[in-house]
């Protein structure tokens, strides 16, 4: 069976899982069985096939799993959101129309050959800094539940931080080629533009107020100068700095003590700076091995108290996704869910070790290492594995600029496996 | 390139499946501490979703919990009721989002909301949880009688206190009365309402549960309780002679008798009791010392919590108090004998440790625990517990038992409880009359069984801040409690 014949076959697997997860979202809340959630699948069966035909003619040798996945995760995004508000589920409908025409323009755009983008490398590093800089900018910058991420312009708003994650690593990956050998050899001189990107991760720290972002940027680098010098000593002292800087910083600014401190013991005050973290944990916990079922779980109050509808966990459908499927889907069905992302990393590794040239194992392997580790630092943040930080959990989470860019991703990875596949066959 | 990439690749998968060992631990591990912890409102919200089951009184018909149905974000939610209002409002408890739970919807939640363990039901439970079905919980079928619980409230109208009864051969909990009460349908919503109520008695907190919580000085009902030590240590016996002047001599001063005007003169012990005479009771504590009659006091279940179905925080333990704590003297020297011995000292105890005294003496001397289930049933009709009754101690002999209660019988016919006198039905009681420290102002007690030759109710009744005695306030609550309780007497009751 060719490629594209296998998406297509698993693109109807994830089509009728999504009709089911609606249906039994939609059965538990109205106790009723209505053709509204058969539209609602049919038309997003329909949407990913655009997608399928769009690859058929630009990719036809790239990597079948990448868009069934894509397909299964912004389908379970979708029917948790719409469980848990059905507006915030048209909307986000609405994103991943956008972001399917965003994969088919990227495909279509560079479906001869990507690699031209590595001559654009350093246009790509300034890009990435000033959408880092846009928050801060006064007047379009706002902060949200604490963290400088946002840029509001007019009725719309955004995350640059997600496009400045893909233009990074294009910087990177053009970049690295281009020094890796002078760079494997270890002097000193050649790693001034390191140090730069390592102070740049810092002044984000400090200015984003978000460990998490600083992480995610500082992290995608290490490991893309790990696969370009094969210098693990490179990366070794790459962590200590960013240990050493985060610990300074830690020391200036309140509002990452606070994630910190929270994160050791969140019942030290679980009114306030506890509380978020806390009741995401009541909610993982209440889901124990099998889940309440889709529809099942609790996340308002009930009536009686004089406070119905009131939400029980802040930012369930945004940062807190991941606990509110833990609820309802139980330990089996996030521990699924974990598995169709390490599927997700290890297609995108197998990508990165088939390309043909630097540029395009740079590119795939900070793609799929980026997305991975973005996983990692907010289910990690959820489960208490590190301090908590408000990122977007990769095409599950409510929210347009995550789910633009990761798609914008996939493309980019689908892109690489391509040429890489065309040139084997 | 490509070893790189493939070391990349297992830190990746290293650091996702620490993700999935990390949701392990809280799903498998840390799940059920998660969910006992207080501030679980989402675990308690969750609960609501349960339909929780239902209490009713012994009849088996009167609902003192139910449900009610309501839709609320697209999910069917109950929503507790309470039909019979304040009148078993301190045994059955609330149960809700905001003030989380008390009494019996606390203690019993697990089977209220069926989760308690047993193959059958755990099975059941976890089927309907497979298909979606709401759960189901069980019924709790109490041993308190509608129709005496509603006279005991009647009777104790515009008053404070408590009426506990208890059936003496099984610990039965037939009437459990604490006055003030409250509407528990107001806790949700209203809670401001029930606290600001006023109340006539100085401790005016409706939410506590005066026939378990409310610590009173006995009075002379403590006089049961040294009657049975003093019978029972073989020191003294029915026809034990005293003379009485009117007061005793303790530590070279005069401890007066209720009326010093009027001495007995030459009276035996079973006089004594039956008039209640002060001074030879703390003559009595004088010879027999202060630690022995502590030992008897232990054997009836001073000094323990008792035991109930009601949750630990809501109980009290009886004994000698000092600076608010239980105090357990180890010196005979710490304690005043004679002043123990007539119920002076510094005691607080418990309605339902009195009507524990009385229904050991009318079951021979046996102890039961009292109980409040009479059984729990799954909602299919079937029965997952029975009452089963429970001898706790033995803390007198059968004779000693026999000997007080003579002398109880003569307090009744002809001494200070003539006002329980019932028709056809020999009684046997006995009166207190506790000092508050404000002039004028008692509290009351009453102490009984009936029918004493055949016992089937003990009752405690405590009045607080009245001007009677125990004689004219207690006992006549005590007599039209029985009354309700006594099928042959049944018609005489007024019904409510």
């Amino acid at each position: 069976m060719s490629a594209r014949n296998r998406e297509l076959v698993n693109l109807v697997v994830v089509g009728a899982l999504m009709t089911l997860g609606f249906a039994s979202v939609y059965i538990a809340l109205s106790e009723q069985v209505s053709t509204t959630s058969l539209s609602a699948a049919g038309f997003f069966f329909a949407l990913y096939l655009i997608a399928h035909l769009v690859a058929r003619s630009t990719v036809p040798h790239a990597d079948p799993y990448l868009l069934p996945m894509t397909a299964l995760l912004t389908a379970i995004g979708l029917t948790e959101i719409y469980r848990l508000d059905a507006d915030d589920a048209f909307r986000q409908g609405i994103w991943v129309v956008v972001g399917v025409a965003l994969f088919a323009s990227t495909l279509i755009v560079l479906r001869h050959d990507f690699r031209r983008l590595e001559a654009y490398r350093y246009l790509f590093g300034i890009g990435a800094i000033v959408l880092l800089a846009l928050p801060a900018l006064p007047g379009i910058g706002a902060t949200v539940n604490g963290a400088t991420l946002w840029v509001r312009a007019g009725p719309i708003q955004f995350q640059p931080g997600e496009f400045a994650k893909l233009m990074l690593i294009v910087f990177l990956a053009g970049y690295l080629q281009e020094k890796r050998e002078v760079l494997a050899q270890g002097r000193l001189k050649d790693f001034g533009p390191l140090l730069m990107i390592w102070g740049g991760a810092m002044l984000v720290l400090v200015q984003t107020n978000d460990l998490g972002s600083a992480l995610l940027y500082f992290g995608i680098f290490l490991a893309m100068l790990y696969v370009a010098t094969g210098r693990v000593l490179f990366a070794a002292l790459g962590a200590a700095l960013f240990i050493g800087g985060a610990v300074v910083v830690h020391q200036f600014v309140p509002r990452v003590q606070e994630r910190v401190s929270t994160w050791l013991d969140p019942w030290a005050d679980p009114e306030d700076d506890g509380y978020q973290i806390i009741q995401s944990l009541y909610s993982i916990a209440n889901g124990a091995f099998g889940g309440t079922g889709l529809g099942r779980g609790t996340f308002y109050n009930t009536p009686g108290g004089g406070n119905e509808g009131e939400p029980l966990i802040p930012f369930a459908k945004t940062d807190f996704i991941y606990s509110a499927l833990a609820q309802e889907l139980g330990l089996i069905g996030v521990s699924a869910l974990l598995l169709v992302y390490m599927l997700f990393v290890l297609r995108g590794m197998r990508i990165a070790l088939l390309a043909g040239d630097g540029f395009s194992k740079l590119l795939a392997a900070g793609l799929t290492f980026g997305f991975a580790l973005q996983t990692f630092i907010i289910v990690g943040g959820i489960v208490r594995l590190i301090p908590l930080t408000g990122i977007t959990l990769p095409f599950v989470s409510y929210g347009g600029s995550s789910l633009l860019a990761n798609f914008v991703l996939v493309a980019g990875l689908m892109l690489v496996s391509n040429r890489a596949n065309a040139r084997a066959a | 390139m490509n070893r790189q990439i493939t070391r990349l690749a297992v830190v990746a998968i290293v650091l996702l499946t620490a993700l999935i060992v990390a949701t392990t631990y809280w799903q498998a591990w840390a799940a059920p501490s998660l969910a006992e912890r207080q501030d679980n409102a989402l675990q308690r919200v969750a609960e609501f979703r349960i339909k929780r089951g239902r209490i009713l009184a012994a009849d088996g018909r009167t609902v003192l919990a139910s449900n009610v149905k309501r839709r609320s974000n697209g999910q069917t939610v109950y929503l507790r009721r309470y039909p019979t209002r304040g009148l078993f409002a301190h045994v059955v408890g609330y149960s809700t989002q905001v003030r989380s739970r008390a009494g019996l919807e606390q203690a019993l939640n697990d089977f209220l909301t069926g989760a308690n363990t047993n193959l059958d039901t755990v099975l059941d439970t976890t089927f309907d949880k497979l298909r979606g079905a709401t759960i189901e919980g069980n019924d709790v079928v109490l041993t308190l009688r509608p129709r005496a619980q509603r006279v005991a409230y009647e009777a104790m109208v515009g008053q404070c206190g408590s009426v506990v009864a208890l059936e003496p051969a099984t610990g039965r909990v037939l009437v459990m009365a604490s006055v003030p009460t409250y509407d528990p349908n107001l806790v949700e919503r209203n809670y401001g309402a029930i606290a600001r109520r006023g109340t006539p008695c100085r401790a005016g907190a409706p939410l506590v549960n005066r026939a378990t919580q409310g610590l009173y000085a006995p009075g002379s009902t403590f006089k049961v309780v040294t009657a049975a030590a003093a019978l029972d240590s073989g020191r003294f016996e029915l026809d034990s002679t005293f003379n009485d002047p009117g007061y005793c001599i303790e530590y070279g001063d005069r401890v007066n008798n209720y009326d010093t005007t009027r001495p007995f003169g030459t009276v035996n012990f079973l006089q004594a009791m039956q008039y209640s005479i002060n001074s030879v009771f703390c003559n009595v504590g004088i010879r027999m010392t202060a630690l022995p009659i502590i030992e008897y006091m232990e054997r009836f279940g001073f000094y323990g919590l008792p035991p109930l179905d009601t949750p630990d925080g809501e109980r009290k333990a009886s004994g000698l108090y000092e600076g608010g704590k239980l105090f357990r003297p180890k010196d005979p020297n710490q304690v005043d004998p004679g002043r123990l011995a007539f119920g002076q000292e510094r005691l607080g105890v418990t309605p339902l440790q009195m009507a524990m005294v009385a229904a050991a003496i009318a079951n021979s001397g046996a102890v039961m625990r009292p109980q409040l289930v009479q059984r729990v049933q799954a909602p299919d009709g079937k029965r997952i517990t029975r009452l089963r009754p429970d001898e706790l101690n033995r803390a007198v002999s059968r004779k000693t038992a026999e000997d007080v209660t003579r002398m109880m019988e003569a307090v009744v016919q002809n001494g200070t409880g003539t006002a329980a006198q019932l028709p056809g039905v020999s009684v046997a009681g006995k009166t207190g009359t506790a000092e508050t420290g404000v002039a004028g102002r008692n509290n009351a007690w009453f102490l009984a069984f009936a029918p004493s030759d055949k016992p089937r109710i003990a009752i405690a009744v405590v009045v607080e801040n009245t001007n009677g005695t125990g004689g004219q306030v207690a006992a006549p609550i005590a007599k039209r409690v029985l009354q309700a309780l006594m099928p042959a007497a049944s018609n005489s009751v007024p019904s409510g």
